[in-house]
């Protein structure tokens, strides 16, 4: 251990200048020395005992500290702050309760492969072991969600711990790592010298690329087929590969569907777009998946919300998987060809020796599969009075559609309908949580896109039941002075729920009728401008005066209460297997 | 099927728990593991034996190179292998049956390490099958302890895969051509 205070001035030689490139630092001091090199500029964090060496140091960092009212609202800000920008997002807690607090954000990280660094604070580490006062065993608790994680007991360890955390959170399939650094580590002293703390992984490989033999068993599936699919997925966010799957899509004559937190990866309106996939995807979709000789799947991973029954999933496709985490490989759906490597990168290498090719007969099929939907479509209903949260998003896209606009959602009906209603166009222009499905991820994640992207316009979509986990959010909204919109899809039940019961459970809505706060008056307690909508046409005007109004809004539209997101595949039944919205359309609200 | 790996892994705290904690998390169900020292002293080497199928066997190969700690993992399931465990075998053994005890453990050329008036302690080193054919022989006279160390193995040849592991130079999953597996 180097708690020594050398002073390298006492041998100021010319030859011992030139080479000291070192400076005594404490640990808490190093820490924020080593993030403002990793590009950190700002930070989500909560302070406490533990944690409070690293605060007291931060009054000498150039990086700006975001005050968060509960530990999981930091983790989902920098989740957030990840999704929106492409960087590392980075949350503090001291230890204890403030790192357990972290462990929702942590995990909605990892399963959706965000790169977070989450710094705790631990006790002493002579305490370590004797349940101390707030003392957890984070790493141990984090284990298992985390893509690694650290336990750093001397000073001297603080920089390259910090270094390779933000390697392994960024390279590969990225994810979360957590560093817990004891009090004493942070209060240590010892010589800083970034050079030498070079990360040191041998064991860590995340740049794989498949063989040569395999891209030609690839390419013949691809010129053999007759009824392609794209499945696009996150991974062409995360690998930058938009502008290469359209080229890709193009040549090829393939359409393209996507999987949720897939949506923006590619364009909306591109004509070979087909729209989501899966549980709640558009029928005409999930048919033509079904129907498919040949499925692409690009950084996606068949999730059981995708593929439904795998017994019966796209019985008569062969499966080429690309695709940067070789455990996926084969885990769910087994593929015929795997590609294991960075998407943007195995795509340019294809891309040459794709031929292109006439696939109309294949494309005019599916154009008919779509005929039966279009008279299913809500927004075809005449305006009877009932507000429908579809009204509410597609009024929200029109007129958001141009301009610079990230939407975040949280989860549930009005996830789904976002999904549905709001035509993506960009990438990163959709946040929401897809793997874990985290209610309360929508507000602390719209701050944490809002601080990336101070420029973009933020829309939180949310419900009435996940607003309420995480609304405390609302004060450091009104602190850090951020212009955020909120709208508040609120039904007065916990819909997802509600429509599992009236479908699977006999219409026993046991604890989901929610019994909720003024919402307008509570944003007026945070100083918050508030509208409520209760009627159709006035959706517009209120969109309209949010985005007009020099700082943050809050609208609560009052939506039917039990309406139901079509179509729907029961959990395990086949993806083809579909509960569509009754035709034509009838109110699906009870008016006893 | 029972599946052998070999895993090495960096030398550094908690890397027991998790290479252990992965097969838990993936509901993968581990027969034995053993762990030690290798002649490199940063680099420490397990044994893992757990029946998984083949395409099984894939994924817990992939899943154990998602963790940074580990250097290298073989399966070394269909490779020519030394394959050894021990066990130590209290076994009943009054002055009648005292003998044949003896004789057995001849037999399979097993040693005695303790006597006492009413057993006797029996040290046996193999494979599992041997060890097992063992014990079936002393089961009639009475087992009053045993315990096993779990299998340690070494792939036949003069190949040493400790340098490929700290030479971040990963051997080529060459059997069936995949490369996914590093």
């Amino acid at each position: 251990m180097t708690d020594q205070k050398t002073t390298p001035a006492t041998s100021n030689t010319a030859e011992t200048k030139t080479k000291t490139k070192t400076t005594t630092m404490t640990g808490a001091s190093i820490l924020w020395e080593c993030l403002e090199r990793e590009g950190v500029k700002h930070v989500f964090g909560y302070p406490g005992g533990a944690i409070l060496p690293a605060y007291d140091a931060l009054k000498h960092s150039k990086i700006h500290h975001v005050l968060v009212r509960h530990e999981q609202g930091a983790t989902h800000m920098a989740d957030g702050y990840a999704r929106a920008s492409g960087e590392v997002g980075v949350a503090v807690a001291t230890s204890g309760p403030g790192a357990t607090n972290m462990v929702t954000g942590i995990a909605t990280a990892m399963l959706d492969s965000i790169p977070i660094v989450c710094i705790t604070g631990q006790v002493g580490s002579k305490l370590i072991g004797s349940d101390a006062f707030q003392e957890t065993d984070i790493t141990g608790v984090t284990l298992p969600i985390t893509k690694h994680n650290y336990l750093v007991t001397h000073a001297s360890e603080v920089a390259r711990t910090i270094r390779e955390a933000f390697y392994v959170a960024r390279s590969g399939r990225p994810g979360p790592v957590l560093v817990d650094i004891t009090k004493d580590a942070q209060q240590g002293t010892c010589e800083f010298d970034w050079d030498a703390a070079k990360p040191q992984l041998p064991g860590y490989r995340p740049d794989l690329s498949p063989a040569p033999a395999e891209y030609a068993q690839a390419l013949e599936l691809i010129h053999n087929s007759k009824r392609p699919v794209i499945l696009a997925g996150h991974g062409i966010i995360v690998s930058g590969a938009m502008r290469e799957v359209r080229d890709f899509a193009e040549r090829a004559g393939i359409p393209v569907a996507l999987t949720l937190l897939g949506l923006g990866a590619f364009p909306a309106s591109h004509p070979l777009n087909l729209g989501m996939m899966g549980m709640h995807g558009e029928a005409w979709v999930n048919h033509t998946i079904q129907e498919a000789d040949l499925l692409l799947a690009f950084g996606m991973r068949f999730d059981d919300r995708v593929t439904g029954d795998l017994k019966t999933y796209a019985p008569n496709a062969k499966k080429i998987h690309i695709e940067i985490d070789p455990a996926e490989i084969n885990k769910n759906v087994k593929v015929d060809v795997p590609l294991v490597g960075d998407l943007r990168e195995v795509l340019l290498e294809l891309m040459p020796k794709v031929e292109s090719i006439d696939r109309s007969e294949w494309l005019d099929s599916i154009d008919r599969l779509k005929g039966d939907s279009a008279v299913r479509d809500i927004q075809n209903l005449p305006d009877s009075g009932h507000l429908y949260a579809a009204h509410v998003i597609n009024d929200l896209w029109h007129q958001t559609r141009d301009g610079n606009t990230i939407v975040v959602t949280d989860v549930g009906q009005h996830q789904m309908w976002e999904a549905q209603y709001y035509k993506h166009e960009k990438p990163r222009s959709l946040i929401t949580s897809g793997g874990l499905g985290t209610m309360g991820f929508a507000l602390p994640a719209a701050i944490g896109a809002k601080v990336a992207c101070p420029e973009a316009e933020v829309w939180v979509v949310v419900g009435d039941g996940g607003f309420q986990m995480t609304m405390c959010e609302l004060a450091t909204l009104v602190q850090e002075n951020l212009k955020i919109h909120i709208a508040i899809i609120n039904n007065g039940f916990l819909g997802m729920v509600r429509q599992w019961q009236e479908f699977f459970y006999d219409r026993n809505y046991a604890a989901t009728p929610l019994l909720n706060p003024d919402f307008a008056k509570l944003a007026g307690a945070y100083g918050i401008r508030s509208m409520t909508v209760s009627e159709r046409s006035q959706v517009v005007p209120a969109v309209q005066a949010a985005r007009q109004h020099e700082g943050p809004m809050l609208i609560d539209f009052k939506v039917e209460q039990e309406d139901t997101v079509y179509p729907m595949v029961a959990a395990g039944a086949a993806l083809h297997d579909m509960i569509r919205r009754p035709s034509p359309i009838v109110e699906t609200a009870e008016d006893e | 099927m029972l599946n052998t790996f070999m895993v090495y892994v960096e030398n550094k705290p908690g890397v027991l728990t998790r290479v252990a904690s992965l097969f838990r998390r993936r509901a993968f169900n581990i027969d034995s593991l053993t762990v030690g020292r290798t002649e490199k002293p940063e680099v420490s080497r397990m044994t893992i034996t757990v029946d998984a199928d083949r395409d099984q066997a894939r994924r817990i190969e992939a899943n154990l190179y998602k963790l940074v700690n580990v250097l290298l993992v073989e399966n070394i399931t269909h490779q020519p292998a030394i394959v050894r465990d021990l066990a130590l075998i209290r076994v009943s053994a009054t002055h009648d049956a005292r003998s044949h005890v003896l004789e057995l453990a001849n037999v399979f050329r097993a040693r005695v390490v303790d006597l006492s008036a009413e057993s006797l302690t029996i040290e046996i080193t193999g494979g599992e099958d041997k060890i097992d054919g063992l014990l079936d022989v002393l089961r009639p006279y009475g087992i009053l302890e045993m315990v096993r160390t779990g299998i340690v193995a070494m792939r036949r040849g003069s190949k040493s895969n400790g340098a490929a592991a700290t030479e971040n130079t990963a051997l080529g999953a060459a059997d069936d051509g995949v490369s996914y597996s590093v």
